[in-house]
């Protein structure tokens, strides 16, 4: 049985029928939030993947065909495009939602603080991950201060169980004040794992009734003063929803301090309470599920007794910022560096921290352990391959690149600049031009982009390239899937629609349309001749005639969706190996390591022979056997 | 039964995550609460990965440092990078051929004997360690996930054989 129909395993068989019982399962925050999707009634979501919010939509798809459940589950092209989509059906009275990752959100600020205006009339909910550490993004960003800038109101699950039963609460509001509902998880709500009950989707009973009223939907600046005096005045009325209330967790008598938490670093202090008897009788604890807006009548009125306020929360001060200076009470919290101002608040730093506010002594941590081995492209990737050559063809340049699993070229030298999605293709024209206009010599550019996130983000970057003649070579890594995140597909692929309704779109149509005059195709285990279509791109490139583009194409050897051949050949390390280090330092496939000799030999077990290092060693010491 | 906590330490692609989620359904099988938490990612391609699983009345998915009851390495170069799983009343196992400090499984090697393959590793020291009696469940509770989380009867034959490899040892 598949992984996936496990979990979903015992509601088929044992409560069929019945849409009352609720059964036990283990889901992943993320599957828990998109059951919670399915079980309150949303007709359609969209979503682009992105660590730690992937695991919704896939889950989300996974549940609905096991269960026949008519939603719209969709992976969109973008996150812009995912919350435009999904918007359209809350337009129309249907329940929806998108999710994303934190830097997703980013992409599609624009539509989320203007609907904050405009609202909805269906149910929509904004589910936007967070990664406090970060363990797999740009930025520590906090959703949390973007629906504080959208004026709309979010909730902070401390538990995969709580994200699901979130999700009604969400609904609920959302339908009521006729306004987006964020819910924001970290990633280790999304990553966790818990036993959680859930019950049968909910019976879809939706027919779309989309109102014309200009005067809402396509408001002009006057009528857009009068929608934010609206949404003010639906804020005032959340902020009095039991939801935005402190809410008492551990009181009693001979307590002069509290905390205030919410998220799962609520979740760490509950459990600090309850191994700690010694601080558990000092510190009264208050949870909050809705961090914005606050009810700041209900904090002044709980929080009264109370000589000192400790706030928690990840990763900015949300909580901290609304009640400072209007509930009567010194907060100690980020803003006076009580918590550090950076990084993961885990329940070691909790715990440290609750004992220090309430004045008790503090157990030195063991400290943490060494970075450990840094991740690297798996044997045979087809971007080691491609990026050995990229190096070849243009000697001393400089390599922009993407988010992906491909920035991790980096260990290879051949990735300069990721700064976020889509930015290589407008940083190399950046970079072409600047070195063009001001510099002393030619400076080669080669910007290497994965072919999810050019869809993503990439191709206005390349038309703008194409209009003003900025010539650099990208190279579109095009393995045949979003490999980082899981395996998610592309536009150029069946299955990112999979009703059979869509066509795909390929990634050489899409470049041909945006311009580019230089186009070639190739596979980059077939090193000489795609080294020497990348030589071509090059010299395309510095005679000034704009972006060369090189799709070097593959598939991903992680990917289940795509043919896996078999390993027909193998190689080994001749006796010519000078030890020089090189494979294994730029190069770095995981199969070549040091022997005890000193030379180099191939693991065979993790070695896909695909021979690309043959090409690399400079003495030719690498054959087939 | 008594809580449990529990630190898996490894590299992308050792199968930590697998035998993690074969652990949190034996005990929803059971009748536990369990909470567990997971790396995701980008560390997922070959870095150090590491899992906790918490079986019984906990809050938080994490193990703060020092409190895991069972430590399980499955790279020993992970000892100096999780470091902080180990505590005075942390029983440790490590997939080496031996270790100094620590309980000993040679799994690799047991792997590609039994199975003829490294990568099954991991099934091999949940096999030792269920064998012994360290776990929370009995090794017939995990044989069961193990037959029902297994993809296609291939993987299933190469999954028990391992697992019963590591139950021979102990």
């Amino acid at each position: 049985m598949e992984a996936a129909a496990l979990r979903y395993f015992q509601l088929k068989t044992a409560g069929e029928g019945d849409l009352t019982e609720s059964r036990m399962r283990i889901l992943m925050g993320n599957e828990a939030l998109a059951r919670g999707l399915l079980e309150n009634g949303c007709t359609m979501a969209a979503s682009y993947p992105g660590t730690p919010a992937s695991e919704i939509m896939g889950a989300l798809q996974d549940m609905a065909r096991e269960e026949n459940h008519p939603i719209r589950a969709e992976w969109s092209i973008n996150e812009k495009v995912a919350y435009e989509t999904a918007l359209a059906h809350a337009y129309c009275g249907g329940r929806a939602a998108v999710s994303m990752k934190q830097v997703g959100l980013n992409v599609a600020a624009d539509p989320f603080l203007s609907s904050a205006y405009i609202g909805v009339k269906g149910g929509f909910l904004v589910i936007s991950a967070d990664d406090p550490g970060p363990h797999s993004s740009q930025t520590e960003q906090d959703s949390r201060l973007m629906a504080m800038l959208a004026k709309v109101p979010v909730l902070d699950p401390a538990s995969p169980q709580e994200a699901k039963d979130l999700v009604a609460q969400a609904y609920a509001l959302s339908e009521e004040f006729e306004i987006p509902v964020m819910i924001r998880p970290t990633t280790r709500i999304c990553h966790a794992r818990q036993n959680i009950a859930c019950r049968p989707p909910a019976q879809v009973d939706f027919a779309p009734d989309f109102e014309r009223n200009p005067g809402r939907w396509a408001a002009t600046p006057k009528f857009r003063l009068v929608l934010h005096h609206n949404l003010n005045q639906k804020l005032a009325r959340i902020s009095r929803h039991e939801l935005a209330g402190p809410e008492p967790m551990n009181s009693g008598p001979g307590r002069s301090l509290a905390v205030v938490a919410s998220g799962v670093v609520l979740a760490h202090a509950l459990e600090a309470l309850a191994d700690d008897p010694e601080l558990a009788a000092k510190l009264a604890l208050f949870r909050v599920k809705m961090p914005y807006p606050l009810n700041l009548e209900a904090f002044r009125e709980a929080l009264s007794p109370f000589r000192e306020v400790l706030i928690l929360e990840e990763t900015a001060p949300v909580m901290e910022m609304q009640l400072a200076g209007l509930i009567g009470k010194e907060l100690k919290g980020r803003r006076d560096g009580f918590w550090p101002g950076a990084g993961e608040m885990t329940p070691d730093v909790v715990y440290a921290g609750l004992r220090r506010f309430v004045g008790l002594e503090v157990p030195a941590l063991i400290p943490a352990g060494n970075p450990g081995r840094r991740p690297t492209l798996c044997a045979g990737c087809p971007h080691r391959a491609a990026f050995a050559a990229l190096m070849e063809a243009l000697p001393g340049g400089i390599y922009p690149s993407d988010i992906g699993c491909y920035t991790l070229g980096m260990n290879m030298g051949a990735v300069d600049t990721c700064l976020c999605m889509g930015a290589a293709v407008s940083m190399a024209a950046g970079l072409a031009h600047t070195y063009q206009d001001h510099g002393t010599k030619p400076m080669p550019i080669g910007a290497t982009i994965g072919d999810s996130t050019f869809y993503h983000a990439g191709i206005p970057p390349l038309i703008n390239a194409v209009t003003h003649g900025a010539s650099f070579v990208l190279l579109i890594l095009d393995n045949g899937t979003t490999a980082m995140t899981g395996q998610q597909p592309t536009p150029a692929l069946e299955r990112f629609d999979g009703s059979g309704a869509g066509r795909i779109v390929s990634i050489e149509d899409a470049v041909r349309a945006c311009g580019v005059e230089f186009l070639e195709i190739g596979d980059p285990y077939e090193y000489q001749d795609f080294l020497g279509l990348l030589r071509q791109a090059a010299a395309f490139a510095r005679e000034g005639r704009g972006p060369a583009v090189v799709i070097g194409r593959h598939p991903c050897l992680m990917d289940r969706h795509q043919p896996r051949p078999e390993k027909t050949r193998k190689f080994q390390v001749t006796e010519e190996c000078a030890a020089c280090g090189l494979c294994q330092e730029s190069f770095g496939c995981p199969a070549l390591v040091e022997s005890q000799d000193g030379r180099m030999t191939i693991l065979d077990y993790l070695c896909v022979g695909c021979g690309v290092c043959t090409h690399i060693c400079p003495t030719g010491a690498i054959e087939e056997v | 039964m008594d809580p449990q906590q529990i630190g898996l330490s490894g590299l992308g692609g050792q199968g930590v995550l697998f035998i993690t989620r074969i652990l949190a359904e034996t005990a929803l099988g059971s009748g536990l609460n369990v909470l567990s938490s997971e790396t995701h990612g980008m560390a997922m391609r070959g870095g150090a990965v590491i899992s906790h699983l918490k079986v019984g009345a906990f809050h938080s998915p994490l193990i703060r440092a020092g409190r895991a009851d069972l430590a399980l390495f499955l790279a020993e170069e992970n000892l100096a990078v999780h470091p902080d799983l180990i505590g005075t009343r942390t029983r440790v196992i490590v997939n080496s051929e031996k270790n100094a400090l620590y309980e000993a499984v040679d799994a690799g090697r047991i792997a590609e004997v039994s199975v003829g393959r490294r990568q099954a590793a991991n099934l091999v020291l949940l096999g030792y360690v269920a064998g012994k009696g360290y776990l929370f469940a009995t090794p017939d509770d995990i044989g069961k996930t193990i037959e029902i989380m297994s993809r296609n009867p291939r993987v299933l034959e190469t999954n028990r054989r391992a697992f019963e490899a590591g139950l021979a040892l102990a």
